[in-house]
């Protein structure tokens, strides 16, 4: 009888602790829904570093690592939400360096995640110059900060000469990269050419291990190729236009009489497309990232899908 | 033995609990509360710009599940070492309550003896709103969802506790407890790990995020020092995820301790 009991108890108390723990789960999913639904609403009630500084008892180096965390995520969820509300990321990086000064992801990542427009970032270019220059203030033998500052002022805020000065800075540096200097010449001389943004996304793409900033540098690779394809293109129609006095029907017209040679094709394999009025474009424009020309009127660059966050460079 | 029986064997178990708590001078911690708070709204009104409110309901919140926490796990972690050592647990058993019965009135003592102090404690956050805010507002009401949420903390702490101190040490069921009370306030990046990760890491954190307790989602203090509301949907699922997860802490622990050689 007393077995008998005990048994009974025990088999209660298995069936509660199952039905409890599945419950448990299921309703944390549900919890989980209802907070992250309210993240774009959400608030950074503590904002200042000082305050937090206090609050972590002196483990700043976790208390930085978790705000950045928090920096990555609140980026990944915006970015996947498609909100276009990047209020935070300002503040939470600025709290992270501020905590650990030297922690250069941030300011590497953070300002890629705040200068390209949106939906690729927040569209905060000011905000991650100010960024990178607190970290090159704290970290001023960082020969990347400089590239990432370089690379910030060429490509978002279209500051030539202060990209060039950005890489000569870095490349004066005792410890730096070889192509930084190559890079600071080349930005001085031949600063909006194809071959300058070709060399900055080929040292992009050699200077990281993150499959992600790869396949970005990758997709600018190809969209530079386009860019200038299309480029040479028209300028072989317009030569047609000039020599011939009309412009030419279809792409085998400029082959036939010897302006090009082969049917040209784009990254994607696709023969590029000659329009009525002379200009050319790509036959799948959603397929080929960031490309600028051959798209058509009033098209804006493609972006990639938006499964993953992104990085600009 | 019937129901009305066992209801009063738990009952009674929980209130000498409960009587035993306030022997032990557990309220004590109401006078530097009381302290705590007064210093506070006296000094920051001194120092600081118009934070006085913030700063009371935050400092008060904090402090009430602070404190809490600390008594949960340090009163829940002794409950049956204590009976144990005391050799007074025998003299319990002996008569006719069985194990799941004392771990029961055990939890509900400690529980109750927590709502009590969250009770006193929350009089005294709500007279230093009065004292620095002059007037009550309507949006303080969201403080006794805060002070609800903390007392659904607490419903998880004792039984993690208890679920600990049913088989280990009253030291590792402290260090046991208090790693899970930290590693679940920081449930919402765990989650968010979960989320961000890819193959087998994933898998582990998704199944860490979902065992350990989600105190995150119970902590609303610092939204509602700003005046922000709190669903109503929040309050039903909070309140049903903390009586799950203490459900089955609970009967983890009966389960231990029907297993344990008391000899």
């Amino acid at each position: 009888m007393r077995m008998t009991a005990t048994r009974r108890v025990n088999l209660v108390a298995g069936a509660v602790l199952l039905f409890s723990m599945a419950g448990a789960m299921a309703t944390l999913h549900v919890i989980d829904r209802l907070r992250r639904r309210s993240i774009a609403q959400q608030a950074l009630y503590v904002r200042s570093s000082k305050a937090l500084r206090r609050m972590s008892l002196g483990y700043t180096g976790l208390m930085a690592d978790i705000y950045w965390t928090r920096a990555v995520q609140y980026f990944g969820e915006q970015h996947l939400r498609r909100t276009g509300d990047f209020r935070l990321l300002a503040p939470l990086l600025q709290i992270t360096t501020e905590l650990d000064p030297k922690l250069w992801p941030a300011y590497e990542f953070g300002a890629n995640f705040l200068a390209p427009k949106p939906p690729g970032g927040a569209g905060l270019p000011e905000a991650a110059l100010a960024l990178i220059q607190y970290g090159i203030e704290h970290n001023p033998n960082q020969w990347r900060l400089y590239y990432n500052l370089g690379f910030l002022y060429y490509l978002e805020l279209k500051d030539y000469p202060h990209a060039a000065d950005a890489f000569k800075q870095g490349a004066a540096l005792p410890v730096t990269h070889p192509f930084m200097a190559i890079l600071a010449a080349q930005m001085s001389q031949h600063a909006g050419e194809f071959d300058t943004a070709r060399m900055l996304w080929v040292t992009a793409y050699q200077n990281t291990r993150e499959e992600l900033i790869r396949q970005n540098a990758v997709d600018h690779l190809l969209a530079l190729q386009v860019d200038e394809e299309v480029t040479r293109l028209e300028q072989v129609v317009e030569r047609y236009r000039e020599q011939r006095g009309r412009l030419p029907v279809t792409m085998g017209d400029l082959e036939r009489t010897g302006f090009i040679r082969g049917t040209p094709v784009d990254p994607k394999g696709h023969p590029y497309k000659l329009m009525p009025d002379g200009r050319i474009e790509v036959q799948d424009p959603q397929n080929i990232y960031f490309i600028t020309k051959g798209l058509p009127p009033g098209a804006e660059p493609p972006q990639r899908p938006h499964e993953t966050p992104p990085a600009s460079k | 033995m019937n129901s009305g029986g066992m209801n009063s064997r738990i009952g009674c178990i929980a209130f000498n609990t409960f009587r035993e708590a306030v022997r032990d001078r557990v309220l004590y911690n109401l006078i530097a509360f009381a302290l705590l708070l007064s210093g506070a709204a006296i000094l920051v009104g001194q120092i600081s710009i118009d934070i006085e409110r913030l700063v009371v309901v935050n400092l008060g919140l904090t402090a009430v599940s602070l404190f809490g926490v600390v008594i949960a796990i340090f009163i829940g972690i002794g409950l049956v070492s204590k009976e144990i050592d005391k050799r007074t647990l025998y003299t319990v058993l002996s008569r006719p309550v069985r194990r799941w019965e004392f771990v029961v009135g055990k939890f509900f003592g400690l529980t109750g003896t927590l709502v009590v102090n969250t009770f006193l404690m929350a009089i005294g956050v709500f007279l230093a709103l009065l004292y620095v805010a002059h007037k009550f507002e309507k949006t303080d009401g969201w403080v006794l969802v805060a002070l609800y949420f903390i007392v659904l903390q607490f419903l998880i702490v004792c039984a993690l506790a208890l679920f600990f101190s049913s088989f280990s040490t009253p030291l590792m069921s402290a260090v046991f407890t208090f790693a899970l009370f930290v590693i679940g306030s920081l449930a919402e990046d765990l989650r968010g790990l979960a989320r961000i990760t890819h193959g087998i890491g994933a898998w582990i954190a998704t199944a860490v995020a979902y065992v350990v307790p989600n105190f995150s989602a119970l902590n609303v203090i610092s939204q509602v020092a700003h005046g922000d509301a709190v669903p109503g949907r929040l309050i039903l699922y909070n309140s049903l995820y903390a009586l799950l997860y203490s459900a089955m802490a609970i009967s983890g622990a009966v389960l231990i301790f029907q297993r344990r050689n008391l000899k």
